[in-house]
């Protein structure tokens, strides 16, 4: 048995293996959930959960799925999880489930459930593929966050719905900046975020 | 044991999908209570804000009791047939808060199905066949004194279903409150129908119109036209969606509210009618009302 390195398996995905801006997954909805704080941070929130127990729970059936049909599988898994989280917050909080609604059907299609459920739960026991789960999601959550801080402070002036900009400075001629608020603003932040990683971690420049 | 055989695949898929459908139903089923509680209480407050927006003393928060707040102000609650004609009444709560009722916003879209039917229908007597089927919900609310009537409206925006509630005052034009609510239109351009910066703002001093259309939300032609409203910039199509809701939605609205209007004016000219006769029975000048 291969020992497991645990702060390894939770601090790779933060940073150094960051799913977003080194595997450059789940960009679809990292650019569509970062207009308002509150939104990414729900949208944060439920991909850990999600991430974390589908892994969770494909790593323990993982000898008894058949190769074959493996990919549909996990699908039914991460589907299950999804629909289950989005039932909980429904009847349970309401308020922050009706933020969420159009963003449920992006987690089941994020690539990052269905790439760590590949590349890591399928060989690894229960409980690290639980916490590369729950790490991934974070990793995902902390680049969403972060663009969503930019986004909503230059787009709208606010940071969770208040409004941090003072009013003298739009009477002094200050404009929100409504270009940010559109999907290609954010692909260029989250560009702009990789080119600094990459110029920290010189050991992901492709020579 | 063999993972890769035929029989093995099919009977694990079957299984899988079995076991994952019970766990949904199962869950599905325990939470719906709940979940229709939910959506009836945000209807509620959705109907109560926007008979409340005329006075601004009222505030409701996440701490306020909306249900009992709704039963004590709200006056009656009935449906209305394309004739302007009481077509069922609504349980307004008065002695139970729990028994409440308000339309689903399924039910707006069955009667939004019908809009559109007699909108399109060819003659006038499947037209007027269409019109008696017509169940609209209507609130009348009692706020400080003001009576204030809610309809409902409802539309297709660009990604789902957009709807909402609007008051008007007693003339059954001039709107007193407004609030808009969607199922998923664009975080921060056309979900913005449902910020009080657009709902509160820009449907201050607003009316329905008595032309066709009613009612418009468009960029650029509100400044001297009451019954239009600017629309959000960079989200077109909800916006020229929500007038287009509201429009045809006051327009079915009408025949009732041209009859509660007159009957409420009539009303007024009687009292007006008492007050003009007291100075003039005294010897004085009679008082012209209409002047003042």
């Amino acid at each position: 048995m291969k020992d497991i390195n645990f702060k390894e398996v939770l601090l790779k995905p933060i940073f150094k293996g960051n799913p977003v801006t080194v595997l450059v997954l789940g960009i679809c909805s990292s650019l569509a959930v970062t207009v308002q704080l509150k939104g990414a941070l729900v949208m944060a929130l439920s991909v850990i959960i999600v991430t974390g127990l589908s892994s969770f729970v494909v790593s323990i059936i993982r000898n008894s799925i058949p190769n074959r049909i493996r990919i549909i599988v996990q699908l039914v898994v991460v589907a299950l999880m999804v629909i289950l989280v989005d039932q909980i917050l429904k009847a349970y909080s309401y308020s922050i489930s009706k933020q969420l609604s159009v963003y449920v059907g992006l987690i089941i299609t994020n690539c990052i459930v269905m790439g760590r459920i590949e590349a890591y739960a399928l060989g690894n026991k229960p409980i690290p593929s639980l916490l590369d789960g729950l790490a991934n999601g974070a990793g995902y959550g902390l680049i969403l966050i972060a663009l969503a801080f930019v986004r909503e402070i230059l787009g709208s002036g606010t940071l969770f719905g208040f409004r941090v900009i003072p009013q003298c400075f739009y009477d002094a001629g200050y404009m929100d900046n409504g270009l940010i608020i559109l999907p290609p603003m954010a692909l260029i932040l989250l560009g702009l975020i990789v080119w600094i990683q990459r110029s920290i971690q010189k050991d992901l420049q492709e020579k | 044991m063999n993972t890769n055989g035929n029989t093995y695949t099919v009977i694990y898929s079957i299984v899988l999908v079995v076991l994952v459908a019970a766990i949904l139903a199962f869950v599905a089923m325990s939470l719906q209570d709940k979940q229709n509680e939910n959506v009836k209480i945000e209807t509620i407050t959705k109907v109560l804000n926007a008979a409340t927006q005329i006075d601004e003393s009222i505030t409701i928060d996440e701490n306020t009791n909306v249900l009992e707040m709704y039963s004590e102000k709200i006056s009656e609650a009935f449906y209305v047939d394309g004739n302007g004609n009481m077509a069922g009444q609504m349980n307004m709560g008065k002695e139970n808060v729990n028994d409440i009722q308000v339309p689903s916003t399924a039910d707006l879209k069955k009667q939004n199905d019908i809009l559109k039917k007699i909108d399109g229908a060819k003659d006038e007597a499947s037209k007027a066949s269409l019109m008696e089927t017509l169940r609209l919900p209507v609130f009348i609310f009692d706020i400080n004194g003001h009576s204030v009537t809610v309809i409902p409206c409802y539309g297709a925006g660009l990604w789902g279903p957009i709807w909402g509630y609007i008051a008007l005052a007693e003339d059954g034009k001039t709107i007193d409150g407004a609030i808009f609510d969607h199922k998923g239109e664009t975080p921060g351009l056309g979900s913005k129908i449902a910020e009080p910066a657009f709902y509160i703002d820009r449907f201050k001093g607003k009316s329905l119109g008595s032309g066709e259309p009613v009612f418009a939300i468009e960029k650029g032609k509100h400044e001297d036209n009451p019954n239009c409203v600017d629309a959000i910039s960079g989200a077109t199509i909800t916006s020229k969606a929500l007038g287009k809701g509201i429009d045809m939605w006051a327009r079915y609205c009408r025949p009732y509210l041209e009859k509660a209007a007159a009957t409420a004016a009539s009303a007024v000219a009687d009292t007006a009618a008492v007050t003009d006769t007291i100075p003039a029975a005294a010897g004085t000048e009679p008082i012209n009302n209409m002047e003042e």
